[in-house]
This record gives structure tokens, sequence and C-alpha cells, in this order.
């Protein structure tokens, strides 16, 4: 294993945002859906925190939920420190005011997000002038052109329309109009989804100079692994709204120790990809979880205890966190630690 | 229970590789643009310009390029689903690039096709049952409702809609997106087709389902003797996927050959980038070289060849011109910052004479208070702070013409796709810079 000297370091910096058992809940037919289930995490300045899963996870929640934006009919209970401040909780005005110039979002599909009808520089007089009143047209200017300058969109097409920019262009602009009011935390919710390989690329680049540059703390919400191995500091896996293993990037992807960041690693098509790889089942129906580990009916090396009893977390020696039975033998039982007869799963059971 | 014959069969119809399916050769599929007053012909985008190649039987042939490459335009055309303004398409023998559509529709029993989107490609109204047995009804190929039902049910079955009795009356929105995509698969082969078109058929799918359709399309493949084209952005699953692939930009072919080859020794400078910006958990931190820019406008596309705006290998004769000196301009502005940039462009009174297409010499008219020898000398300063640019040794000259700054590039060419020497591997090339 690589040292990792700059850990300690990191690690002594004072979290930009901190979420201690938050969770989230949105209310369905069949009762309440627990989307995000106590989730526990730090994000530092400069720090990249990669957040992955499969769909339906709670990633996008988890996202939205910490900045305060979520649909009427949820509920969030827990703490998210910000600046000393709880923002779960906070009068929904005291947080508007701090989106924006404190909190920022990068949202999914560049293409929707912006007002067809607004030139990219009403765009920018719109989110400055929102945040700073005092500011002067010339002084907008300037401070939006440094911002798209940043990514790389010339001075010349600031009077341009959304529709005359391609997608990757268009996703420049929304980082920069995300960026242009500095935030010290900012969640990118799968920001290259919609784009091309050399365009994701590009992309992946502008975030990874951002941390260096402004010493921002990201957020990146995705499900593509080989972005998270590239662009994160740290990683924390999502499975039916858990955090089952959190820890630094390489140090994950290279020893992954939940059995779903293994399995989740080994169905990924990468280009070393020899042969196919799949994990039976799909994600728990939230609204009725299975009891114990809400991965054991579809974990290859579940055992008798962990249909029974949800599994402790565990500090690892590499520094990574996992919830996880197994690399805690002196917890269980014995006979916990039988294998568990798995039900049969059919194979079109999937997501 | 459909009966599977034993995988070691699927390696044995070596000796029938070599027979031709369809054989596509300059193949043009032009979309002509309506503009500007009383709708006038305003040009074309070239969306397949000149595409040729062979796709045998039992291959799996993979069409790769970023959007707007003309990949899945070229997918759809191969079953007539666009129709080619040029060129020729043969399956076995016959030419279908012409037909009308009540002469292809008795080959599309054949030829079939499942899309990129599972959750558009079903009729939201129309149960699993009748959809999947849509084809049969069209081609009339039962003879009863009942019988129909048969078919469909075993055909669930094949593609691990299991049992068949659970999904038979349910509805496109009861199911998951993999079990949609098996579906849509599901109606692809009932008529009992020979090729299958399929256009990015996991991209929308989540991460943990795609390796179970794949895995589905390489058990149709083996068990019912199916060719494959795969039209996809993704080259990792093409490289797993695919026997050869061809790499798309911008409605051309710019190689093409066998996927092993084409991964261990990409030779189009387009390809390398390609596999260079693939983000791998494998190889962490590895800072890339990735080309500016993003695919052009196929409306006006680059003077030579298309990618050379973008190549960082491009040389004097990939086909410089006018546009790609306003891009150079904006390059060099958006590192010199905004105040240099208002000073500098004052020098240029009409930005517009950089914006016409294919001007291999240009002709520019200086600012209020400039002359010509004003913006030689500022080009000659930009020269300097971006020497390593590749557009450089596109310049044969910076200079004063009377009242105007002239620029002239060297000659380019549009460089043809050409089969690589050297190699027992057939891969072909459209670059200068491969001989």
């Amino acid at each position: 294993m690589t040292d990792t000297d700059t850990t300690p370091a990191r690690e002594a910096a004072t979290p930009v945002l901190s979420a201690r058992d938050l969770r989230v809940w949105y209310g369905s037919k069949r009762g309440p859906v627990a989307a995000v289930d106590g989730v526990t995490f730090d994000v530092r300045p400069g720090e990249t925190l990669g957040l992955v899963g499969e769909s339906g996870c709670g990633k996008s929640t988890l996202g939205r939920g910490v900045l305060g934006l979520l649909p009427p009919g949820a509920a969030v209970d827990g703490e998210v420190r910000f600046a000393g401040r709880n923002l779960v909780g906070m009068p929904a005005k005291d947080l508007q005011a701090l989106r924006g110039p404190e909190l920022g979002l990068i949202f999914q599909e560049p293409m929707t997000r912006l007002n067809p009808l607004m030139k990219v520089s009403d765009h920018f007089e719109e989110a400055l002038r929102t945040h700073n009143r005092g500011l002067g047209k010339a002084q907008i200017r300037t401070r939006a052109l440094d911002a798209l300058r940043g990514m790389g969109i010339p001075a010349s097409r600031y009077d341009s329309y959304p529709h005359e920019f391609s997608g990757g262009m268009r996703q420049r602009i929304m980082i920069a109009l995300a960026l242009v009011l500095r935030p010290a935390f900012v969640v990118a919710d799968e920001p290259t989804t919609a784009l091309d390989v050399l365009v994701e690329a590009q992309i992946i680049q502008i975030l990874a100079d951002l941390r260096r540059n402004f010493d921002t703390a990201l957020v990146l919400i995705t499900h593509n692994l080989g972005i998270v191995a590239e662009a994160c500091d740290r990683v924390a896996v999502m499975y039916a709204g858990h955090i089952v293993e959190q820890g630094d990037a390489r140090e994950v992807f290279a020893n992954p120790q939940h059995p779903y960041t293994q399995e989740l690693l080994r169905s990924t098509i990468s280009l070393g990809t020899t042969g196919l790889h799949f994990i039976p089942g799909a994600p728990p129906d939230l609204a009725d979880p299975p009891a114990g580990c809400r991965f054991h009916p579809r974990c290859p090396k579940a055992m008798r205890v962990c249909a029974d009893e949800q599994p402790p977390e565990v500090l690892l020696p590499t520094g990574s966190r996992t919830t996880c039975w197994l690399p805690v033998p002196d917890m269980t039982t014995a006979e916990g630690r039988l294998p568990l007869e798995a039900e049969e799963i059919g194979v079109a059971d999937e997501a | 229970m459909p009966t599977k014959p034993d995988t070691a069969a699927s390696s044995a119809p070596a000796a029938d590789a070599s027979e031709t399916l369809i054989e596509v050769a300059d193949l043009q599929v032009h979309f002509p643009l309506r503009g500007g007053l009383f709708n006038r012909h305003a040009g074309a985008v070239k969306a397949v310009d000149g595409v040729s190649f062979r796709l045998r039987k039992g291959e799996v042939l993979g069409l790769v390029g970023e959007s707007g490459s003309g990949k899945t335009t070229l997918g759809r055309t191969l079953l007539g689903l666009n129709k080619a303004t040029g060129g020729s398409i043969r399956y076995r023998g016959k030419e279908i690039a012409g037909l009308r559509e009540g002469e292809l529709r008795p080959l599309r029993r054949n030829l079939q096709m499942v899309f990129q989107d599972p959750h558009a490609s079903l009729n939201p109204a129309m149960d699993i049952a009748t959809a999947v047995g849509h084809p049969l009804q069209v081609h009339g190929l039962v003879p009863d409702a009942a019988e129909r039902r048969v078919k469909v049910a075993e055909t669930l079955e094949r593609v691990g809609l299991s049992p068949a009795e659970l999904f038979l009356d349910k509805f496109p929105s009861d199911l998951s997106g993999g079990q949609k995509q098996r579906a849509v698969m599901a109606r692809a082969i009932i008529a009992g087709p020979e090729l299958l078109v399929a256009d990015e058929p996991i991209s929308m799918l989540d991460m943990s389902v795609r390796a179970k359709i794949l895995q589905l399309f390489l058990d149709l493949k083996r068990d019912l003797d199916l060719t494959y084209v795969y039209v996809t952005h993704d080259l990792a699953s093409a490289k797993f996927f695919c026997d050869r692939i061809a790499i798309m930009y911008l409605g051309r072919v710019v190689e093409i050959g066998p996927t092993a080859e084409i991964f261990a020794n990409p030779r189009h400078p387009y390809t390398k980038a390609l596999l260079g910006a693939i983000p791998d958990p494998e190889k962490v931190g590895v800072p890339r070289n990735l080309p500016r820019g993003e695919i052009p406008d196929a409306a006006q596309p680059p003077l030579g060849c298309a990618f050379h705006p973008r190549c960082p290998v491009a040389v004097a004769g990939c086909g410089w011109e006018a546009r790609d000196l306003a891009a150079l301009l904006d390059r060099h502005w958006l590192a010199a910052g905004e105040d240099a940039r208002l000073t500098e462009s004052a020098l240029f009174a009409r930005p517009a004479e950089l914006a016409t297409a294919g001007l291999r010499t240009v002709s520019l008219t200086p600012g209020k208070g400039h002359t010509a020898a004003d913006i030689v000398e500022l080009l000659g300063r930009v020269r300097e702070k971006t020497r390593d640019d590749a557009f450089w040794r596109g310049v044969t000259a910076v200079e004063a013409r009377g009242e105007r700054a002239c620029v002239d590039f060297a000659e380019g060419s549009d460089p043809r796709l050409r089969l690589v020497g050297g190699t027992a591997d057939t891969v072909s090339v459209a670059c200068h810079l491969v001989a």
C-alpha cells in the first residue's frame, strides 16, 4: 500500500460540512420510505468525496437533503453542521440565503437547467444580483467572465443563448454559475452522465482543478466508479440508504472491504473486463427493507447473523470504515458465522 | 423450454466466418437543411458520409463514437429506418439501400433493432404479451392468438423473464429498466431475425444491470446464431463485446479493425484520444492529455480531416483554414485575460471574416486606428506564446498585403480510409500520419 502521509493533515483540518446520523424520509402509500437512513460523513476544504451506489440507494436524496432541497412531504432528521450552524431545521429563508454564496449545486442535465430564454449573461446577472445587491454591471461582467474563463468559455460567447452551446459547454456554464459566488461547499449530482467520453474527461479535469485552486469542498455523486477513482480523495459507498463503506478512494478501490463494494467493482464493465459478473437481485424496497444487514439477501458472503442483526460500523487499520459483520469475529457467535442459506433469486429480479 | 446447445459448439462456425451478411459501400446519409427566406435549400448535414464496411455472419461489429459522430444514423440506415442518399447496402447480395417501405417490410423479419431507451421503446398502454407478439402479427407468422401467446411465453422465458406467466399481462410501467430491456429484446428476436442492430442497449441501465443484459446478448447470439451491430460510446463494453470495431467521427469511419488490435495498437489520433479518456478504476491519478474542444457542427465540417482542429499531432496538410485562426485567438484570449482580449480584438474590424468555412487564405480588415502591420505584429506575438500549437504547422504566410493583413494556410486534403500494411489483421485508418 502506498504511504498516505497526507491523511493526518487532512484529518486535522476542520470539516467544511459534517453530517451526523442524517435521515431523510419520503411519505408513500405504503408508509414512510427512509431514502437516507442514518448517514454520517465529513467533507474538508479542498476535498472531494465521491458518493457511489446503484440507482435508488439514496445518493441523490442525500445530496439534496444536505442542501435542504427536498420536495414537500420529505422529512429530515439528524444534523448537518456547516460554519457552526445546523442546516437541519434551519428556517427556509436562512437556508435560501446560504444556497449560492455558501452552498452550491451542479445538476445532472445541463440541457434543462438553463433558461432557454435567458442569455448566459442574464443567468450570471441574476445569480450575482440576488446575492450581492450592491454589485454594478461592470463588476458583474468581470466576475462572470472570470468564472467562464476558468471553465474555458471564451468571452465572445457571453451574450449567447444556451441553445447555441453544446452539451459539454452548457455543463461548463452550469459549473461556472455555481462557482461564481465561490461557495465553500458544492454538491455535483452526476455532472457528466449525459456527456460523451472526451467531454466527460474534460469536466472531471475541471472539477479536479477546482479543488486544487479554490479549496472548494465537493461531494461528487456518480454511478461511474472510474470517475470516483480519478477525481475523488475519499469515497462513500451507499446501499439502501446506508453508507456501507467509507474511506480513502485509492484504498477502497484497491482493497474493498464490504462485500457490496467488492461486488459493485467486479460487476463494473471496464477495459480490464474479461468475463461478466453481476450482483443477483435488486436493491430492496425501502418501505420494507430486509432485517439485519440490508445487503444480506444479495451478499455472497452472508452469514446467519447478517439476517438477524444490523452490522456495526467497524474502523479498519487502513482508516476505512465498513458496516459489516465479517471483520469482527469476536462480536458474533460461532453459530452466527455459519453461512446463510440464501433464498433463490430469479434472473429477472433486477433493477 | 428452449434447448440450449453446448457452449463449445459456438466456436465451431469459424469456417463460416467469412460469409458476408451485409456489405456497405460508400454509404451517404445527408439531411437537407432548409432555412432563410422562402425556406430555401441551405446545404446538408452529412450524418453519414462515405462509409464502407463488410459485416460477416456471426460477428459483432461495434460502431463507436461520440454523439454527433453518425453512429446511430448509420445503424438505423442499415435497417432502412433512415433513407440512404447515396452508396449501397447489400444484404446477402441484394441491394436494400433504395427500397421502398413496402419492399423493406418483409426484410424486417430478418433485420431487427433494439433501441437505447427501454422506457420509450415500449408502448405504455400495451401489455407485454401484445407488444412482444406484435412482430408475429405484423408478419403473419402464427395462425391465431392462442398460438401467439404460447410463442411469446416461450420467448420471454428465453430472455430471462421467467416464469413468463408473471410478465405476459403486465404493462411496461410494472417492469424495471432491465426487465423492460429484456422485453424489448424478446420483441426483437421473436420473428427469428438474423441481424440485430443494438443502439446503446445498456447505456440507460444501472451499472449493476448492464453486465446482465450484455450476458443476455451473448447468450442469444450463441443460441440463435445472431449477428450484431453494437452502437455505443462506451469503449469498455465495446472492448469486451465486439469482434471488430469501427471508430466514427463526424460521419466517417476513421479506424476499423479487430477489437484486440484497435485496443492494443490504436493508430488514429482520435482513437488514441478516446482510449486515453476512459476513466479506469485500475488506473488512478494518471494525468491525461485530452484533445481540446468538442465534436464540430456537421453542417459545416472542418476542411480536410474533420479531426484536425482537435488533433494534437496534426501536420501542415491536415486542412487548416480561417476558422482555426478564430479558435486559436479564442484560446489565446482565454489564457491572456479579459483586458488583453478587449485591446487586441479591437485590431479586427470584422471578426466575421474568420467565421467563413473552408477559407485557405484569409484577408483581415484592420480596425479603426489600426493598420495591417498591427495585426501581423499581434499574430507574431500570439505565435510566440502558442508556438507548440499544431495550428502553426499549417500556416505558410502571415503578412500585410496593401491595407489588409493576410494569413495563408498550407493546402490540405481529406484522408481516405486505407488499409494499414504489414499486419495480418486488417486494420484501416483514415489519417495522413498513418501510411
